[in-house]
């Protein structure tokens, strides 16, 4: 296992670089090889996930080194599938380092062994995290391609055609992904918190318990559901939406980690260490 | 023994008026080929004539000779006396000949570094020597070898890259703001040689609609008919605004056009779509103001030039790595060439017999019961004296002084390929 996960992290660390060095040297095959890199230890990382379920009997997510793991693979499965639909290989440059720096982190942590209520073993719990880790892939990618966009508007409205003018997509390309990105991830998150109310009903009764993470989700769902409408009834095209976008996923890594230490509830006890 | 020549001139050596009087049509050119050919002194012969450069590539054995019969045949053919252009050519013989010819394929010796246009000239010349058979053995192996490195410089330098014409530049950005301009709609407000350029390339690349708005209405027709387009009034431009997405700007106005106040109001309507102003008249048409709205750009001439100027800059840069490619396929066509030569050829031949004699007389030892030291000795000179007899007659015919063979690097090139000696 502990193998498997150097070799992961070695893979990650590879892919990053060619996805670097096609960032600087623009030839194609680097970003070719770092998009296989990047699959093979896409699998690796389900592999190590995988066991973690198999040994456990849930998803590995009940302590901060699972939940970095899993929302670091969310990332990679995120770019992987957009990978096909477009072709924004120099998102990878961003998206890719990111996956990697959140999977080495976890790997540093230690694995404290949390007490899991049994009642947690229930597929609506599985449900519910998977919906909510792969939608904030989904965000975390709309966010790169928010930051990309607002370079390349930038450097076109300033007259700056250096570095980033060259080598970054046309903005519409970039504004479309963001969108598409957006738009999926919160379809997913949506089918998250329903599970999640579901469960909660289920278990204690209630759909909410006003706990603060709980809270600060749906204060992040409200802010891209306006940002969703906005963009389909007042046209919030390009820079805005981009701007909103950053906030947004500003706003879910403050829920993701933030909340834990500064509140109580029961969502804290899995990103304690 | 051959030597391959080029002689010519070009936008440096020599001027306009001069150019237009060398310069050859294709028919020009097919007629020159053949009438060349068939003098004693030229043998393989290539003419390449664009508006830039008129230049002869040729193989001879005698290189004094064939020079005078040239420039003579130039001033015949052309009317003007030897001197008024001979100060003007320039001469390279051998390496530098081919490597004058891959810098001029791969445009690195044009007047604007990169321009694609020359590669598909120097086809076209390779093709017409072609078809009245003046390019031989040495030419077609060299015209090879150029369209290589021309087409190796191209794909792997960025000698080509980046935009160096006003118009399109103005393309290359609209493609950075709308990805793909397909089924765009643009609008030309007045005319211009550079602004219809930039609408031909729109057109290229798949703009679905194109607007023409001009003072004079009548005007702006004739030019909506010339891109297959809409004509509309000096005053509906403003309404127009909600629905293209390229403008492009070229008026003699001292006024602005087009005002910060029009597009600020229209903006919404778009529903917030980009819209980009190229502007290429002076005084502007286009309020720069504009540029602040979101989602709006707005670029003027000098903002385009500053971009060609970069460009310029950046091809010039990559032209350093096109001359090393040059470098190493003069070194590959030059080593071709010195083993084409007759010495080597007669050596490689020799040893390729006699490899292939001694192969044949230690199976014939194997087979022999004990041959004596005798025998060896006596096998062995038979097997020289078999391989002197039939290299016998090649050999004279190739060291000789074999004027009635016409180009004798064609006699190399079949001899080295039926014995397999490359």
């Amino acid at each position: 296992m502990e193998y498997l996960k150097t070799i992961c992290v070695l893979t990650y660390i590879l892919s990053s670089v060619s996805y670097i060095l096609f960032l600087f040297v623009q030839k194609e095959r680097y970003s070719k090889i770092g998009y296989y890199l990047l699959c093979l230890s896409f699998v690796m990382h389900s592999t190590v996930i995988f066991i973690g379920f198999h040994e456990t009997g849930h998803i590995p997510a009940y302590n901060l080194r699972g939940a970095i793991m899993i929302a670091s693979w969310s990332i990679s499965l995120v770019y992987i599938v957009l990978k096909f639909r477009y072709e924004l290989k120099i998102l990878g440059t961003l998206s890719v380092p990111l996956a990697c720096i959140l999977f080495l982190i976890a790997t540093q942590l230690p694995a404290t062994e949390q007490f899991i209520n049994p009642s947690y073993k229930s597929i609506w719990v599985f449900i519910h995290i998977t919906a909510m880790f792969a939608g904030e892939g989904a965000f975390a990618l709309a966010c790169c391609c928010a930051l990309l966009f607002l370079i390349q508007e930038h450097a076109i409205k300033n007259k700056m055609h250096g570095f980033f003018f060259k080598r970054l997509p046309s903005l519409e390309l970039l504004d479309s992904t963001c969108n598409t990105c957006i738009n999926v991830g919160f379809a997913i998150i949506t089918l998250g918190f329903i599970t999640g109310l579901v469960f909660a009903k289920m278990t204690w009764g209630q759909f909410i318990s006003m706990d603060p993470k709980e809270i600060l989700s749906a204060i992040t769902w409200l802010t891209y559901a306006v940002l969703i409408h906005g963009r389909l009834t007042m046209g919030w095209k390009g820079r805005k939406s981009a701007i909103m976008a950053i906030i947004g996923f500003l706003l879910i890594i403050f829920t993701f980690i933030g909340v834990n230490f500064l509140f109580n509830g029961h969502h804290g006890e899995f990103t304690r260490f | 023994m051959f030597n391959i020549l080029l002689i010519g001139l070009n936008h440096n050596s020599a001027s306009v008026e001069l150019r237009e009087k060398l310069a050859f049509s294709d028919d020009d050119v097919k007629k020159t080929l053949k009438e060349l050919a068939n003098s004693k002194d030229i043998e393989e012969l290539l003419i390449v004539s664009t508006c830039n450069r008129v230049e002869f590539l040729f193989t001879s054995k005698d290189s004094e000779k064939s020079i005078v019969t040239l420039k003579k045949y130039l001033a015949d053919k052309k009317q003007i006396p030897i001197k008024d252009f001979e100060k003007n050519l320039y001469l390279h013989t051998n390496d530098d000949a081919a490597k004058h010819i891959f810098r001029v394929a791969s445009s690195l010796d044009s007047m604007m570094i990169g321009e694609p246009q020359i590669l598909g000239q120097i086809k076209n010349a390779f093709r017409l020597a072609s078809t009245v058979k003046s390019s031989g053995a040495i030419l077609n192996r060299l015209m090879h070898r150029t369209l290589n490195t021309a087409k190796k410089i191209r794909t792997e330098t960025g000698i080509g890259d980046s935009a160096v014409s006003i118009s399109y530049a103005a393309i290359e950005l609209a493609k950075k703001i709308f990805g793909s301009l397909e089924g765009k709609k643009a609008l030309l407000v007045g005319a211009g040689e550079m602004a219809e350029l930039a609408v031909e390339h729109l057109l290229r690349n798949r703009v679905e609609d194109i607007y023409v708005a001009n003072r004079t209405f009548k005007n702006g027709v004739k030019l909506a008919k010339k891109f297959n387009g809409t004509a509309i009034k000096f005053e509906e431009i403003e309404s127009n605004l909600k629905s293209v997405d390229i403008i492009i700007s070229s008026t003699g106005s001292d006024k602005y056009v087009i005002k910060n106040k029009m597009v600020k109001n229209i903006m919404k309507e778009r529903k917030n779509r980009s819209l980009f102003f190229i502007d290429i008249a002076v005084p502007r048409d286009i309020d720069p103001t504009i540029n602040k709205i979101t989602n709006a750009y707005v670029y003027d001439i000098d903002d385009l030039n500053g971009i060609i100027d970069d460009n310029i800059e950046e091809r010039n840069k990559e032209a350093v790595k096109g001359e090393r490619i040059v470098e190493e396929s003069v070194l590959k066509f030059s080593t071709w060439v010195e083993e084409l030569k007759v010495v080597p050829t007669i050596i490689a031949l020799r040893e390729k017999m006699k490899e292939i004699a001694d192969c044949e007389i230690n199976k014939t030892y194997r087979n022999l019961n004990n041959p004596t030291d005798e025998d060896k000795e006596a096998l062995e000179r038979m097997t020289d004296s078999m391989i002197n007899k039939i290299l016998h007659h090649p050999i004279t015919l190739l060291k000789g002084n074999n004027n009635h063979i016409k180009r004798e690097a064609e006699y190399l090139n079949v001899l080295r390929n039926l014995f397999d000696l490359n």
